[in-house]
């Protein structure tokens, strides 16, 4: 169709909306934000009778590519370490796919704007797509790859398992609360237009440096569809902006989304592409450089300083901390850290690490070692079982961490930890933005003013106090995370298939799970300023 | 010749072979290659089953931490209160469409070949040329007037939907009928565009005049606005998809434009309007078996028959009355082979044999 062609054809389709006079389209999920004096912003145009044959186009190509990897027999060169990170991954990705489309009725109730509808409504079409194209390279990982366990059960795992929690902020965080900060600041303005690009860019590029191509050719498409979305939520967003009432709200909502996304996608992504590549070139980025790249010179550079022009306050702030917590807090080597610990509540193997692996941290973080070297050689010793118990519940210096009650991701940056008791409970944050966001930001009332339709953090935050005081084996039992043996755990700390050198349940048997929130409930003041002063002090003790 | 001496060395990852391959080695759950955290409908699990079951987490199932954010005024995720329908098992039901990743996509845009195709054709025939002059201005009218409801339903009553219901299996199967709506609305628009530049005596505009003023057509714009204000999503589907659609839209569709417009030389409109009705035949499959199976809950059966009841005394009216008020349209073309009584029979007849697969009660309004 030509660029005339499509003009005019999308001024014909703009003709089918109309003024209602008899009822108005029921509005189900409330905003705080008005659009009253909001000029009409127009979307990336699109139109059905070019969408479908592109999609169509665009998916031949995915499911040709992944007959190929078949044929081809690509899982002789898919690199283990790589891909058991995967059944985390994407057991996670489906669901923030679909609760985005979830989403886009709630940011078309928000805003008034015909234009911005359709564009909104072919979104979540687009959103349909991803969930279900993504389930289907799970499931064609699970027939293809040597060890199927973890990804058999995926989206039952994703529904009970610590990590899944974190991720699913990231589609709770969509669909809950009120629609311009859940549908608009959170999924789109931030989410989209920022963490796509480290989640379906360069986490592909790592897979395809570890033998995996397909993640790439399905990622890269889901990818070519985000443009679209990136346009829609600036639309939004600069209507928003033409009304002074909503900037309080904006700036609000930029800082819980920026921070938020943050802590859950640079956690996870980080991990894997960190500790989840063989790929040890010197001259291959790390995830810091990624970061800085995609996130600090492409969104935050590029996208959001722009904004300032129309007078918003920019999280400057948490964006270099966000900064200064991968590059000088370890934040991702914390993560990976904490995820090892937890293997026999994982439902993916985790590997060992190596010299080479050593001497590329150490090179691309400079201090690495003398932090987490000595830590990951004490999980390479205690990686097999009969002699030792799983490296939680050994002395290698490391204390179980707390867990942030918002973000969920554990208070890993120990002296930064915030604990405050807040709704008649002492609850931990891994920092001052996450509490914030708890005690003022997700609230009825903001800085003096109502906002009856913002969100509520709900459900049983903390993971572990579901598995308060319970033996370990009874733990992985009850989530399902053993092999069709009936004993053999899912999760591993190191790679090697042979059953003898493979965790069952009796190995894991007589280890008891304490819940450290439980816990600081029941200290007395005294003892938990002790504990949390220890706790911020060094939570890593030197072996 | 290229000087290769002074090219930079390239640095890029070094393959290995690591024989990751399924099959390679036997350990416990070596051979577990289904996904085992559901039941499917059959011995077999279905790709539509696999991409779909459990994508959206219910803490009636696996969700263990339960919804982690809540609204302001109520829990988050998908309440089951947010219709009073009720079932013992929202999981049941799985969309007989199947419709995932491939098939939209696939279907669609067999369906936008086959229009495009079709406009073409016409085009090079010179086909609308041909058109009575009292058929043009059928068409421009009340084609025209259609794709509004077509495009309100598409975004305010499908898309709401999605965001509602407790499964993904329902949602899914709803965002897919909200596609079918928008593409056809446009498909329609399109049409009318192509009709605007035929060199023919169509005006384009003239729609929405008729949409927003026409006598015979604001009780059907009535029913739609009043369609996108209810909060309940399964009376929302339940009042469009088994009642609006088979009085108004099929009446307007199936047994006016369909039975028409080849005696008024015009076989360009049922092309189109076709693909809207097979969608509709879809959609309505999917409906029909959700609203069975809530009408055969052993446990919530009864109520369900008797919600239903009520709202068909809600909208069975109010769409009556819709289609009754658009009588004069059948009187528009220069060829009327078919009487608006015949028609409305006829939808009345598929409205009931509907309502007998739903085992409802058959409203009286029907009768007179």
């Amino acid at each position: 169709m030509s660029r005339q062609s499509l003009t005019k054809a999308h001024a014909k389709i703009s003709e089918l909306t109309w003024e209602p006079t008899f009822a108005t389209p029921a509005t189900r999920f409330g905003t705080d934000y008005t659009f009253e004096k909001a000029p009409k912003k127009d979307p990336l145009k699109q139109i059905m009778r070019s969408y479908f044959p592109m999609e169509e186009e665009k998916d031949n190509r995915v499911f040709g590519a992944m007959d190929g990897a078949v044929r081809g027999n690509m899982f002789r060169q898919v690199q283990q370490r790589w891909l058991e990170w995967q059944k985390l991954f994407l057991s996670i990705i489906p669901f923030p796919e679909i609760s985005a489309a979830r989403a886009m009725p709630m940011a078309i109730d928000a805003v008034p704007n015909p234009e911005i509808h359709n564009g909104l409504a072919v979104q979540m079409i687009d959103e349909v797509r991803h969930s279900t194209i993504q389930m289907n390279l799970k499931k064609l990982y699970m027939n293809q790859y040597i060890d199927p366990a973890g990804f058999d059960m995926t989206e039952k795992a994703f529904a009970n398992n610590y990590a899944g929690t974190i991720g699913r902020q990231f589609g709770e965080g969509f669909i809950t609360g009120d629609a311009i900060t859940a549908a608009n600041v959170y999924l789109t303005v931030v989410a989209e237009t920022a963490f796509t690009n480290t989640l379906f860019v360069a986490m592909p590029d790592e897979a395809a440096a570890n033998g995996d191509y397909l993640l790439p050719t399905v990622f890269h498409s889901v990818q070519s569809d985000e443009s679209r979305h990136i346009s829609n939520g600036y639309s939004i967003l600069l209507m928003a902006l033409a009304d002074e009432r909503n900037r309080p709200l904006l700036e609000r909502d930029l800082r819980y989304a920026w921070w938020n996304n943050h802590c859950v996608v640079d956690a996870a992504i980080g991990t894997f592409i960190e500790y989840g590549t063989k790929d040890r070139r010197k001259d291959r980025e790390s995830y810091a450089e990624m970061w800085r790249r995609w996130i600090y010179d492409d969104y935050y550079r590029s996208y959001l300083l722009p904004l300032e022009k129309y007078g918003l306050t920019i999280p400057h702030d948490l964006v270099e901390e966000a900064w200064n917590r991968i590059t000088n807090k370890g934040y991702v080597h914390e993560v990976a850290r904490f995820f090892a610990t937890g293997w026999p509540v994982n439902y993916w193997r985790i590997d060992t690490m190596t010299d080479t692996d050593f001497e590329w941290f150490e090179e691309k973080y400079p201090g690495w070692y003398s932090k987490y070297g000595k830590w990951w050689e004490n999980y390479n010793r205690l990686a097999y079982p009969g002699r030792n118990k799983p490296i939680a519940f050994e002395d290698v210096g490391y204390q179980y961490p707390h867990r942030c009650w918002t973000c969920m991701v554990p208070a890993l940056i120990r002296e930064d930890m915030v604990v405050e008791k807040v709704d008649d409970q002492w609850r931990t944050y891994c920092s001052e933005t996450c509490y914030w966001t708890d005690a003022k930001a997700f609230r009825s009332e903001y800085e003096g003013r109502e906002t009856p339709n913002m969100g509520r953090l709900t459900g049983f935050r903390e993971w572990e106090t579901l598995h308060h005081d319970k033996d370990l084996a009874d733990i992985v039992k009850d989530l399902g995370y053993v092999r069709d043996d009936g004993k053999t755990l899912i999760g591993q700390p190191h790679l090697d298939l042979d059953p003898k050198k493979m965790w069952t349940l009796d190995d894991v048997r007589g280890n008891r799970f304490m819940s450290p929130n439980v816990l600081l409930n029941q200290m007395s003041d005294a003892e938990r300023e002790a504990h949390v002063a220890e706790y911020r002090a060094n939570g890593t003790k030197v072996a | 010749m290229a000087d290769i001496t002074d090219q930079k060395t390239r640095s890029f990852p070094k393959i290995e072979f690591t024989d990751s391959e399924a099959g390679a080695l036997d350990f416990p759950s070596s051979k577990s290659r289904t996904y085992n955290y559901y039941k499917p409908a059959k011995l077999r699990a279905t790709m539509y089953e696999d991409v779909t079951v459990d994508v959206q987490p219910d803490p009636d199932r696996h969700l263990t931490q339960g919804w982690i954010y809540g609204f302001g005024d109520g829990p988050g995720g998908y309440p089951k209160e947010w219709t009073k329908a009720q079932s013992s098992n929202w999981h049941t039901f799985l969309d007989p469409n199947e419709e995932w990743e491939q098939t939209i996509y696939r279907n669609n845009s067999a369906v936008v070949r086959q229009v495009s195709l079709c406009l073409e054709n016409a085009k090079r025939a010179g086909a609308y040329k041909n058109w009575n002059h009292a058929w043009v201005v059928f068409i421009q009218r009340n084609l025209g007037a259609w794709m509004h409801a077509e495009n309100g339903i598409a975004l305010h009553v499908f898309t709401s939907i999605q965001r509602s219901a407790p499964t993904n299996m329902i949602n899914n199967a709803v965002a897919v009928a909200a596609a079918h709506k928008m593409r056809f609305a446009q498909d329609l628009a399109l049409f009318n565009l192509d009709l605007s530049e035929a060199d023919i005596d169509f005006d384009g505009p003239a729609h929405r005049d008729v949409w927003q003023n026409a006598p015979e057509w604001q009780p059907t714009r009535q029913t739609v606005e009043e369609l996108t204000a209810v909060g309940d999503w399964g009376e929302l589907l339940f009042a469009t998809n088994i009642v609006f659609e088979q009085l108004v839209g099929q009446l307007f569709r199936s047994e006016l434009v369909m039975q028409i417009a080849a005696r008024n030389g015009d076989y360009i409109t049922p092309t189109i309007v076709g693909t809207g009705e097979n969608d509709y035949a879809r959609d309505l499959a999917a409906s029909r078996s959700l609203f069975q199976l809530l009408v055969r809950d052993e446990e919530h059966g009864a109520a369900n028959k008797e919600l239903f009841g009520q709202w068909l005394s809600v909208w069975v009216p109010k769409c009556l009355a819709a289609a009754k008020a658009l009588q004069p349209i059948w009187s528009q073309p220069a060829e009327k082979p078919i009487t608006f009584a015949t028609s409305l029979d006829a939808a009345k007849d598929k409205f009931r044999s509907l309502l007998e697969d739903l085992e409802l009660d058959i409203p009286k309004e029907l009768d007179q």
